[in-house]
């Protein structure tokens, strides 16, 4: 099994716990692979949980650069299963998922219309096509663009970038700020959206691409990073959120992971803030919590009838932690010179 | 006044929401007073019971109360309709 994301860092990418997702299944008896953009992705380190790493070409470099090197290891490695993990790879992946079928390896992956439709730039349409209240949001391709919002939305409002990172601007001056960090990072367009005042709740489900959620797990962070990530959460016991969820899977028809973020007002409204296209870093509470969701996904890639979950554990928690790996310098010198650890 | 039905009360005062996620910690006397509201006791139930075993008037008991009652609210820790 093939598996990206393995940036364990303080903004962490879902690779390892979608990893420890599929070693805590009985089920497999996986050798792991990952697939690194970075020579310090700590992943590629963590020989306890991932078998072998390649690095692999960003997706920068184009959809037949990532392929022929998806052939190359497919080559040495015999891949059942691919699990990208990252929302600005998706796409190549998605675009590529004949092909890779064609050489034996199975993914089970959004469509590229549910992707594009999810998009943050488009969650007003996503929002009045399926009935899920969500927050002005307009994407934004030049200065002046961001000049002309007066009225449509007052400040404070977010900055957001189209794959990751946003920012709460409180006047003019930082909105033009955030809008250049965000667009030498990530690109235009950069989204502008309400700033909603609520406490922030995700949900982590899997959709079976026939209108079928298999599993879905909601969750509060207790506590957010400087970098907006989770440090701890805990699972609810939330109906609404989970009717939301299984409505959205329902008539989108979802194939594939999904987190759903959300912002729950005091008054107990929730309101849709984005959709992120893969099972999130904080996967494996769900997975602590009853739902292996990780092996729920590689069973559905692999074909396999896979029964919905149940249920989940309440107030199951988890505290994110740093750890730090000592590596000889031979690894990191044969990842970064022959880009296989 | 109800309170929500799933909330968790440990014998320690450790009170859990699970719809919220929130925790909260109850002294002795707290967790006494959460235990009768949660049996559906009375108001006057409540206050004999408290100005029997406990050094404290009526009036004053009733000031702490509502407070009490005021405080759970603010938690989200009564039924939405209440």
């Amino acid at each position: 099994m093939a598996v990206s994301g393995l940036n364990n860092i303080d903004s962490p990418g879902p690779g390892i716990p979608v990893i420890r997702g599929i070693r805590d299944s009985g089920l497999f008896e996986p050798r792991i692979v990952g697939l690194a953009y970075e020579n310090l992705e700590p992943g590629a380190y963590m020989h306890h949980l991932v078998d072998k790493s390649y690095k692999v070409p960003y997706p920068l470099d184009g959809v037949d650069a990532l392929m022929e090197r998806i052939r190359y290891i497919n080559g040495i490695e015999k891949i059942d299963v691919l699990i990208p993990n990252f929302d600005a790879e998706l796409y190549a992946f998605m675009k590529s998922e004949a092909l890779m079928k064609s050489m034996g390896i199975s993914t089970f992956l959004p469509t590229l219309k549910q992707f594009e439709e999810r998009h943050k730039a488009n969650l007003p349409e996503f929002g009045e096509k399926y009935k899920v209240t969500v927050p002005f949001s307009k994407p934004i391709a030049s200065l002046a663009e961001l000049d002309s919002l007066k009225g449509d939305v007052d400040f404070p409002y977010v900055v957001k970038g189209k794959f990751y990172d946003a920012y709460i601007a409180h006047d003019k001056e930082e909105a033009r700020m955030y809008f250049h960090r965000i667009a030498a990072k990530w690109g235009l367009p950069v989204v502008i959206q309400e700033f909603i005042r609520g406490t922030e709740v995700n949900v982590v489900a899997l959709g079976d691409g026939r209108g079928s959620t298999v599993g879905a797990v909601p969750m509060r962070k207790q506590y957010i990073t400087d970098k907006g990530k989770a440090w701890g959460g805990i699972t609810l016991d939330d109906q609404k959120m989970l009717d939301l969820t299984h409505r959205i899977i329902g008539e989108t028809e979802w194939r594939g992971g999904m987190e759903l973020e959300l912002i729950k007002t005091p008054k107990n409204e929730l309101y849709l803030i984005e959709i992120n296209p893969r099972l999130p870093a904080w996967v494996y509470l769900a997975v602590g919590a009853g739902q292996n969701l990780p092996e729920a996904l590689v069973r559905l890639a692999l074909g396999e009838k896979v029964e919905k979950f149940s249920g989940y554990e309440l107030g199951k928690m988890f505290i994110r932690y740093s750890y730090d790996m000592i590596c000889d310098i031979k690894e990191f010198e044969k990842l970064s010179t022959l880009g296989e650890l | 006044m109800k309170l929500k039905k799933n909330i968790a009360i440990s014998e320690t005062g450790f009170i859990f929401d699970p719809t919220t996620g929130d925790s909260f910690t109850l002294n002795p006397t707290g967790l006494e007073l959460l235990g009768m509201l949660r049996h559906e006791k009375s108001f006057d139930e409540i206050s004999s019971a408290f100005t029997t075993k406990y050094d404290v008037d009526a009036t004053s008991f009733e000031r702490y109360y509502v407070d009490f009652l005021a405080t759970l609210k603010m938690m989200q820790l009564v039924e939405d309709n209440e």
